[in-house]
């Protein structure tokens, strides 16, 4: 088990580091000269000059590399004139755009995605679970009708028609709900709730379509199963095979799924943040790129390759929690 | 006292009628079997005991215990099952649920039975899987299923089915799916538990060797319908109906000794071979001389199907060399080696008609493969010449198997390769391919390895004999002097696991087992401990769903 | 034959199919159908929009202006609509066939490869699957020069990006169809690797694989429109659906047409798409009949 932890840990630390090689190589190596980029239109070639000493453009690929990464865990100083300024470790830069750190951009913007995320996760979980568990039991034809439609749907529609939609229709036609803008949860949940619930149907209508699939499949694949003709076989009620086995096993799959969903609706969310007007991390990247602010595209992409991980490693974890079977070697 | 009496039951699934018009009658504490092939109707009537069957037309009266079962509503059946009526299945590899511990699902069911405390259920547990003989019942009572063999679930099976004392136990094939020894174990512990505990017994099967010992009665069922009925000692020593006397004479029987004259053809030495941690082959040296036919023969793990695969040149040996007539077989391909598979169903390619198959392997050695060529062959192999055209799905087990042996025989091997080939047909099917197989090598003169962990096939079809037992060679010899004078323990075991169709000689056996148990001082359990434990969670559908690159189930041949 | 039949008496299959077929053929024959209407896709009529509210369209419907002008610029909806889907369907298609090369090669090369080779490449489809495509296309979409032809570039950056569920189940397949005996017989009689993955692996990959195809072709579609939409795919002149729901939501108060054609046409196209997907799926894979039945 410890074994396992740490070469998971281990596995986990080569991946980012790959990715972060990666992104880096693309973002700052690769365009021709990002200094050009980063000193705007009134360049002179004095300041050029000092933007790419500032940048340390003038060392070699891997010794820029290196200096970010030692920025990443060590902080590192940047020359900021005459002046040296002190960048205290995670280390991401300085947005060119802004001129505020990186980090502080990142951690400013991640309760925004987390709210949207979480919350459209938990509604995800409950409608799809709902609706699965119902039609995979089959005891309503009709209902199993709507729960197809309901999937089908989900593939075929992409989040940002949702969300014109729903804006439309409750913001515009019904003015049941204000356009939503973004209220911490800590000054006034109910302010949060009311702001972020048409971004979260918007992802649940999506998100909840594949976990009814996957649930639907899962019960019904555990119902054949022999082990529930043995139960059935020694007059176990129907009700207790559906919750103690068809649900146990159709879960499974779910738990691991959960984990990584998570961390990819809030890596990935740009759309709904974008349509919703919402200041998540997502938003933050499309503007970045627009403004072609490279350290921004850099740390976005690189905090979402370390929640992604982070929760892949979280999801075998469970998936060896939930199944007796599965032994983390 | 009949404790059950069947009346005229059919069963009919959409237009097939599964079984049509069947009656007997079981004596409380009585031992009834229902031999069949399959198609039989057996395993359907088993389940509409219980009333288990889904969508399925169930007429005629299933009288138990005075209770009505065919008419009785979901609640009475559901106070039957388990408690009045317990079931063993054939699978015990998924037959109990995976996500509890053992003791919690036999717990679970007394408890529902009986309102029992839990702590009265869990206490049940230990004393049942006690009754069962698995070694330290308290400390197993909290494993899960996939920490047993498979003969230690099976037996955890049966441990549930005693759980609430049950006046019968049915039993569907309980032993199909384990090693011969293990299976002697399961058998000649339901033989004694339906003693101890005065429980009848409904044992189901295609196997007469397995109704044999532990039946007073039996029937025999065909195509829904029973052939014959009586007294086991009478049906199977004396049958009256014609297909009883076929299923007999399909048994197999040793036959005369030959002489061997040819030298070493294949020559095995010193290989060893391992799958991660798992040593499958383990320093094997043996010949195979110019027109034998030499038998392999082992349970699972034992390393078989590993070596013989070796021999074919598909799995390159760790260590050692494997030589055909001088070259190494990595070398030698097609017209000198071929093989004939197990299962019939993967060893064809789906997506291609019979006549393209069999050709294959003479294009590869740049042959041509005429059309005619191969259309004799099919018919040598029993098929007609329109075959050729055909796909797979569309012939019978039977069918693809000789086309197996066509695909083999179409470049005129030197020596064939047969891993298991009649395991998965039904004994009449069997009976007919082992013959087809011995007229052949007989003509052409060919050598035949023949891998198999059934010992009575082998003592009909090889002259010498290979023991095999942990991936070593236990013992080696000509057939006769093995199965009459076996030297080695474990051969003496696997001799004694034996299912005969004779009753008189199985209750034999089963007192010589007994004896030998008591003497040795063995709990039984101990001996189904080695099989299955390493399985693991090969076919549970889990690999590649993680993102651990190491495959969960490492599928390993053996 | 009987596959086919049974196809055929999927309704929600048939409705598919006749949509996505009208639609292929609306991207085909586009500039003959604008030609019909006489009218293109870029020409601006600044005579049809009303300048005193912003520019939003005078008129709706007209005889020559089949769906409308689209608001700000005046330019023929209908035309942009049509050359919209030739877009859409171009990069989602070209996607797709780039991700099956992929994914199939990689899946293949997987399976059939040694205990290294398979963890190397079974690692990398992971992380390519576990990562949010969205996220790397909208960043590496950034840096590439604004002169590159933008469809060209997203098909390229979607197939790079989503292979992973096509190696992922070609992989998957060639593990299974490797251990049949049809293949062990074929490789006793001297059959290489390469004659096995042509002749015994291959065949039996095609049913699955094109099954999940005919789902990534909708999921393409969505993700062109999401990054055009976002902005970072198609950009103006060149219409595609994305790109016009983009432009629309400045507008969708003023002018809900605006927003409704290019949305409607998107839904329904998925939608047909879907079916299609689902019917192949449940005539091909028996286990699979969940989905609508």
């Amino acid at each position: 088990m410890t074994g396992y932890l740490l070469r998971r840990v281990g596995g986990a630390i080569v991946v980012l580091l790959g990715l972060s090689i990666i992104v880096y190589a693309l973002f700052y190596l690769a365009p021709k000269d990002p200094a050009i980029l980063t000193c705007g239109k009134g360049c002179t070639p004095d300041r050029l000059a000092d933007v790419r000493a500032a940048m340390g453009l003038d060392a070699s690929p891997p010794a820029q590399y290196w200096e970010f990464l030692r920025g990443l865990f060590l902080g590192r100083d940047f020359p900021a004139g005459p002046d040296v300024r002190h960048c205290p470790a995670p280390c991401l830069g300085y947005s060119f755009e802004t001129d505020q750190p990186v980090t502080k951009l990142l951690a400013d913007r991640l309760p925004v995605s987390a709210s949207l995320a979480i919350g459209a996760e938990i509604l995800s979980l409950a409608v799809g679970i709902g609706a699965g568990l119902l039609s995979g039991l089959r005891r309503f034809r009709i209902l199993d009708r709507i729960v197809n439609g309901l999937i089908l749907a989900g593939y075929a529609v992409p989040v940002f028609l949702v969300g014109l939609f729903l804006l439309l229709l409750f913001c515009v036609r019904l003015q049941w709900l204000p356009f939503p803008t973004y209220v911490p949860f800590t000054t006034d949940p109910a302010a949060w709730a009311e702001n972020l619930i048409l971004p979260w149907i918007a992802l649940a209508v999506i998100q909840s379509a594949a976990y009814a699939r996957l649930t639907r499949a899962g019960v019904q694949e555990s119902l054949a199963e022999d082990h529930v003709r043995t139960a059935r076989a020694y007059g176990i009620p129907e009700g207790r095979i559906v919750r103690t086995r068809a649900l146990r096993g159709a879960l499974v799959p779910l738990v691991t799924l959960t984990a990584i969903d998570l961390a990819a609706i809030m890596a990935s969310a740009v759309l709904t943040e974008t349509m919703f007007g919402l200041p998540g991390v997502g938003q933050l990247l499309v503007g970045a790129v627009n403004q072609i602010d490279l350290p921004v595209v850099v740390g976005v992409t690189l905090l979402t390759g370390f929640l992604v991980v982070v929760a892949n490693a979280v999801a075998d974890l469970l998936y060896a929690a939930v199944d007796p079977r599965v032994q983390l070697r | 006292m009949t404790l059950l009496s069947v009346r005229d039951l059919r069963i009919g699934f959409g237009n097939t009628q599964a079984v049509d018009g069947l009656s007997f009658d079981l004596e409380a504490g009585g031992a009834l079997g229902i031999v069949g092939e399959s198609g039989s109707g057996k395993s359907a009537t088993a389940l509409a005991l219980l009333g288990l069957h889904g969508e399925a037309r169930i007429e005629g009266s299933i009288d138990f215990d005075g209770l009505e079962l065919t008419g009785a509503s979901e609640d009475q059946l559901r106070a039957i099952r388990g408690a009045g009526i317990a079931m063993v299945f054939q699978e015990p590899l998924t037959a109990l649920s995976p996500f509890h511990r053992v003791g919690d699902q036999i717990a679970e069911v007394y408890r529902l039975h009986t309102g029992a405390t839990r702590k009265a259920a869990r206490e049940r547990a230990v004393e049942v899987l006690r009754q069962v003989h698995i070694a330290d019942p308290e400390r197993r009572a909290r494993a899960y299923p996939h920490e047993f063999s498979g003969g230690m679930r099976q037996r955890a099976l049966i441990a549930m089915a005693l759980a609430c004392n049950p006046r019968l136990i049915v039993a569907d094939e309980p032993t199909t799916a384990l090693d011969v020894t293990v299976q002697a174990q399961i058998l000649d512990l339901l033989d004694e538990v339906r003693t101890a505990t005065g429980a009848a017994l409904l044992l189901i099967s295609h196997d007469l060797g397995v109704v044999a010992g532990s039946t007073d009665d039996v029937i025999v069922m065909r195509r829904g319908a029973v052939v014959e009925a009586g007294a086991t000692d009478q049906v199977l020593v004396t049958p009256r109906a014609a297909y009883t006397k076929d299923l007999l004479a399909a048994v197999p029987k040793p036959s005369p000794a030959r002489v061997i004259q040819g030298g070493p053809l294949l020559r095995v030495s010193g290989v060893s071979k391992r799958f991660r941690k798992f040593t499958a082959v383990d320093d094997v040296t043996l010949d195979v001389r110019e027109g034998e036919t030499l038998g392999i023969v082992g349970e699972s793990g034992a390393g078989k199907t590993t070596l013989s695969r070796m021999m074919v040149g598909l799995i390159p040996p760790d260590r050692g060399s494997i030589t055909l007539a001088g070259a190494d077989i990595a070398r030698r391909r097609g017209r000198s080696v071929q093989m004939v598979f197990q299962d019939p169903m993967s060893s064809l390619n789906p997506r291609r008609t019979v006549g393209e198959s069999i050709a294959d392997p003479l294009r590869l050695i740049g042959e041509p493969a005429p059309r005619v060529k191969i259309e004799a062959l099919l018919v040598r192999v029993g098929l007609a010449p329109s075959h050729y055209d055909s796909y797979p799905h569309q012939l019978s087990g039977g069918m693809r198997q000789r086309v197996g042996i066509a695909r083999a025989l179409a470049p005129s091997p030197r020596l064939i390769v047969c891993d298991e080939p009649v395991s998965s047909l039904d004994v009449t099917t069997q009976a007919q391919v082992l013959a087809l197989l011995e007229d052949i090598r007989l003509e052409r003169e060919l050598t035949m390895v023949f891998v198999t962990h059934d010992l009575a096939v082998l003592r009909q079809i090889a002259d010498r004999v290979v023991v095999m037992h942990d991936g070593a060679v236990a013992e080696v010899g000509d057939v006769a002097a093995v199965y009459d004078q076996p030297q080695h323990a474990y051969t003496k075991e696997l001799l004694a696991a034996i299912p005969v169709a004779d009753p008189i000689e199985a209750r034999r056996r089963r007192a010589l087992r007994r004896v030998e148990l008591a003497g040795a001082g063995l709990s039984g359990s101990g001996l189904a401990g080695a099989g299955l434990a390493g399985t693991g969670l090969a076919g549970t559908g889990l690999d590649g769903a993680g993102l651990d690159p190491e495959p969960l189930g490492a599928t390993q041949p053996e | 034959m009987t596959l086919f039949r049974r196809l055929l008496d999927d309704r929600a299959f048939l409705a598919g199919a006749v949509i996505a077929g009208v639609m292929v053929l609306v991207a085909l024959f586009a500039p003959l159908l604008t030609a019909l209407a006489g009218q293109d896709p870029t020409t601006f009529h600044p005579e049809l929009l009303d300048s005193a509210r912003g520019g939003v369209p005078l008129h709706g419907i007209t005889a020559d202006h089949w769906l409308g002008v689209e608001p700000g610029t005046g330019r023929d909806l209908f035309a942009r609509v049509v050359y919209g889907a030739r877009v859409s369907l171009g990069v989602a298609v070209s996607a797709l066939a780039l991700q099956l090369l992929i994914g199939v090669g990689i899946g293949v090369a997987a399976g059939l490869g040694g205990r290294y080779t398979d963890a190397v490449l079974s690692r990398l489809t992971d992380l390519t699957l576990a990562f949010p495509l969205l996220v790397l296309a909208i960043a590496l979409l950034a840096i590439v020069p604004q002169s590159w032809p933008r469809p060209a570039l997203l098909a390229v950056v979607i197939a790079l990006l989503g292979w992973g569920g096509t190696a992922r189940i070609a992989r998957g397949e060639t593990l299974s169809l490797k251990t049949r005996d049809y293949v062990s017989a074929a490789r006793v009689s001297g059959a290489g690797t390469l004659l096995v993955a042509r002749r015994e692996i291959l065949p039996g990959l095609a049913a699955p694989v094109l099954t999940y195809a005919a789902l990534i072709l909708p999921s393409n579609m969505i993700t062109e429109a999401g990054l055009s939409f976002l902005g970072v795919g198609v950009r103006p002149p060149t219409p595609s659906w994305g790109q016009m729901l983009s432009s629309a939501t400045t507008w969708f108060r003023a002018d809900p047409m605006y927003v409704f054609v290019p949305g409607a046409l998107l839904f329904v196209t998925l939608l047909a798409f879907v079916l299609v997907a689902n019917g192949v799926r449940r005539v091909v894979d028996p286990r699979q009949r969940e989905v609508l039945r």
